[in-house]
């Protein structure tokens, strides 16, 4: 297992170097000039301009520019914005929000996402069922676009004029942990649609099994026989979806953060890459895709603990 | 006054003139999208204590389905019981709330099925799988069930038990898995169990040795024993008498000496002369003619009158009754009598 878990982080250093050069590269590649953005319409000194550009290495070859970069990565530093900010200080921050508001949404997603999905094949085909199944197709056909804004003005702003109390603050992350649920719900939206159906579909498959024809012949009770003998088979594929969503929900930020005001990683990213910010883009694509990686190594570590028929050698 | 679930539960001990279990008259139907399927029609059979029942015949002629309605596990709807008893020490299990039956599954009446590798649940050891019954239905703690687990699994001999009782079922070979399988049916001494084809998903050699399991811990506790299967080989040394099943109704019921010499039936004839013997070797071997019926789609009279070689007119527009050959033997064929003349014997 120790030695699994160490081949597979070493299988990730590539796949960051790879993912860096890519995306430094792509930033590198954009039109406009970063150090000519940052005085707007005034004319610069043209001294200065060149003390800026050797300063952050601008007139240094693509790969001598990237050696630079990586290599500052490897020892701990992020560089610096063009506005003179350290990158890791300005992530850290902003990657906390993000994180926050991606675990809000994670939990809400297994929670509603399995919860809804075994109700519906407890009672499938019947009226709940359906019922259940055409809200998730809702949920996954209207965009997030419509999702948040509208949840905004009716649980956010609506009722709070009605009852006069603040359920659903909605002016960025200033009231604590209330303040990220309704985004968190929004983020976690189609995902909750997708895990309620994978979920229902797998207890339904289970209770069809031979084991569970078993458990009844055993003489367990009804309540035994699925909370014990399906639901521990059922939930295998749940948690690799679970895990597969968190680096989604990241990444997926950029829009509900712009609605409900949230200044995480998504809105960090796109206005870093509107100002050419190359250190502050790869920064944090590069942090996501560690997210992805380790996301992914504890699904497949979780599936050997609940599958024990998976060993990893 | 409100009957609960002990209250309707059949006693133990004596008996009286009532079987231990008795199928009587037992109709199971499947509603499909293509029609109704009658996959059981009027099959009878008893069982006393200490006796083996081999039920033979080809799938879909509804052996397995009679066994499920006895152990109640059915999937209703789509299945339904339209008519018929299932007595269990004279106690109609049809009749019986839900809560009464589970305390008769897999205490009193139980059962193994076919293929222990998906029968088993992968996710749990062995140990707490045959564990699972004395915690649930004794109450007992998790370290005398699992040493109940390993007592039963060396008493189904299976090799090294007490540090294989926390393995998985994938860890096991075919042979042992049935044996675990064994073990946790007779965990709280049934006094029916029902093997549905315990051997057929395993190699020659392992079948032989599993039967023989069977029938020792039946001689050890006098459990009635209800065998499934399609292999007429499997049953000849262990079963007291043999039902013969052929579309959803019983051929032919008798001891089973008496059918291995004269089959008064002539499906259960084409059986017999369709296992391969040393003494014909080189001849082309029998082979019943045709195929099982469309259970959608019925022959009219004699459900077998298509693929018989000894059909009449009448065969082919009344359906025989079961007639009387002897106080232990039926068949139900308008013509057993020349099917007993036509073997020798």
């Amino acid at each position: 297992m120790g030695r699994y878990i160490i081949r597979r982080l070493i299988q990730a250093i590539p796949v960051l170097l790879g993912s860096t050069l890519l995306i430094f590269a792509t930033v590198f590649a954009l039109p406009g000039d970063p150090i000519a953005a940052l005085a707007g319409e005034k004319r610069q000194d043209p001294k200065v301009v060149e003390v800026l550009r050797d300063q952050y290495h601008l007139n240094d070859p693509f790969f001598a520019q990237y050696w630079h970069y990586i290599s500052g990565v490897f020892r701990g530093d992020f560089g610096r914005t063009y506005a003179g900010v350290e990158v890791s200080e300005l992530m850290a921050a902003k990657f906390q929000v993000t994180i926050n508001l991606a675990m809000t949404a994670l939990v809400m997603e297994a929670i509603i996402g399995v919860g809804l999905g075994l109700w519906a094949a407890l009672r499938r085909g019947r009226a709940t069922d359906s019922a259940i199944l055409a809200s998730t197709l809702i949920l996954i056909s209207v965009p997030v676009l419509v999702t948040g804004f509208v949840l905004q003005l009716l649980l956010g702003v609506q009722l709070k004029l009605v009852t006069g109390i603040d359920f659903f603050p909605v002016a960025g992350v200033f009231d604590g942990w209330r303040s990220y649920l309704l985004p968190g719900f929004v983020l976690a939206g189609t995902s909750i649609a997708y895990l309620t159906r994978l979920t229902r579909t797998s207890l339904v498959e289970t209770l069809r099994a031979d084991y569970v024809r078993t458990a009844i012949a055993k003489g367990m009770s009804r309540r035994r026989v699925i909370g014990r003998h399906a639901l521990r088979n059922a939930l295998i594929p749940l948690v690799t979806y679970l895990g597969a969503d968190l680096g989604t929900l990241m990444g997926g930020a950029v829009i509900t953060e712009t609605i409900f005001n949230i200044q995480g990683i998504g809105q960090e990213l796109f206005r870093s890459v509107y100002e050419r910010q190359q250190p502050v883009v790869v920064g944090i694509v590069t942090l996501l895709v560690l997210v992805y990686i380790l996301a992914n190594l504890v699904v497949d570590l979780l599936y050997a603990v609940l599958d024990p028929r998976i060993r990893y050698e | 006054m409100k009957n609960t679930a002990t209250d309707v539960l059949p006693a133990e001990g004596g008996l009286g003139n009532e079987p231990l279990l008795a199928v009587d008259d037992l109709h199971v139907e499947f509603v499909t999208r293509g029609g109704l399927v009658k996959a059981v029609n009027g099959v009878s059979y008893t069982l006393q204590p200490g006796e083996t029942l081999a039920v033979l015949g080809e799938s879909g002629s509804g052996k397995s389905v009679t066994a499920q309605a006895i152990m109640g596990i059915l999937d209703m709807p789509p299945a339904r019981i339209p008519k018929g008893e299932i007595r269990f020490r004279g106690t109609d299990l049809l009749k019986l709330p839900e809560d009464a039956k589970t305390q008769i599954r897999g205490q009193r009446i139980a059962m193994i099925f076919q293929d222990a590798l998906s029968a088993l649940n992968p996710v749990f050891t062995v140990g707490w799988q045959i564990g699972e019954m004395f915690r649930v239905h004794r109450g007992m703690s998790k370290r005398d069930a699992e040493k109940k687990a390993v007592e039963l699994m060396d008493r189904v001999r299976i090799p090294a038990a007490k540090a294989r009782v926390h393995d998985y079922p994938h860890q096991f070979s075919g042979g042992m898995r049935q044996r675990i399988m064994i073990a946790m049916s007779i965990a709280l001494d049934p006094e029916v169990l029902i093997a549905d084809e315990p051997t057929t998903a395993l190699d020659v050699t392992v079948q032989a040795q599993i039967m023989e399991l069977l029938a020792e811990l039946q001689r050890e506790s006098n459990m009635g024993l209800i065998l499934i299967t399609h292999d007429l080989g499997v049953v000849a040394d262990v079963a007291d008498k043999i039902a013969v099943m052929y579309a959803g109704r019983i051929v032919e019921n008798a001891p089973v000496f008496d059918i291995y010499r004269h089959p008064a039936h002539p499906y259960s004839k084409g059986l017999l002369e369709s296992i391969p013997r040393v003494d014909l070797k080189g001849q082309e071997l029998y082979a019943i003619k045709g195929l099982p019926p469309n259970l959608l789609n019925m022959p009219t009279g004699c459900a077998f009158h298509p693929r018989c070689p000894y059909r009449q007119d009448n065969c082919v527009t009344d359906v025989p009754e079961l007639y009387e050959i002897s106080p232990v033997r039926n068949s139900a064929c308008h013509y057993w009598r020349e099917v007993l003349d036509g073997t020798d014997g």
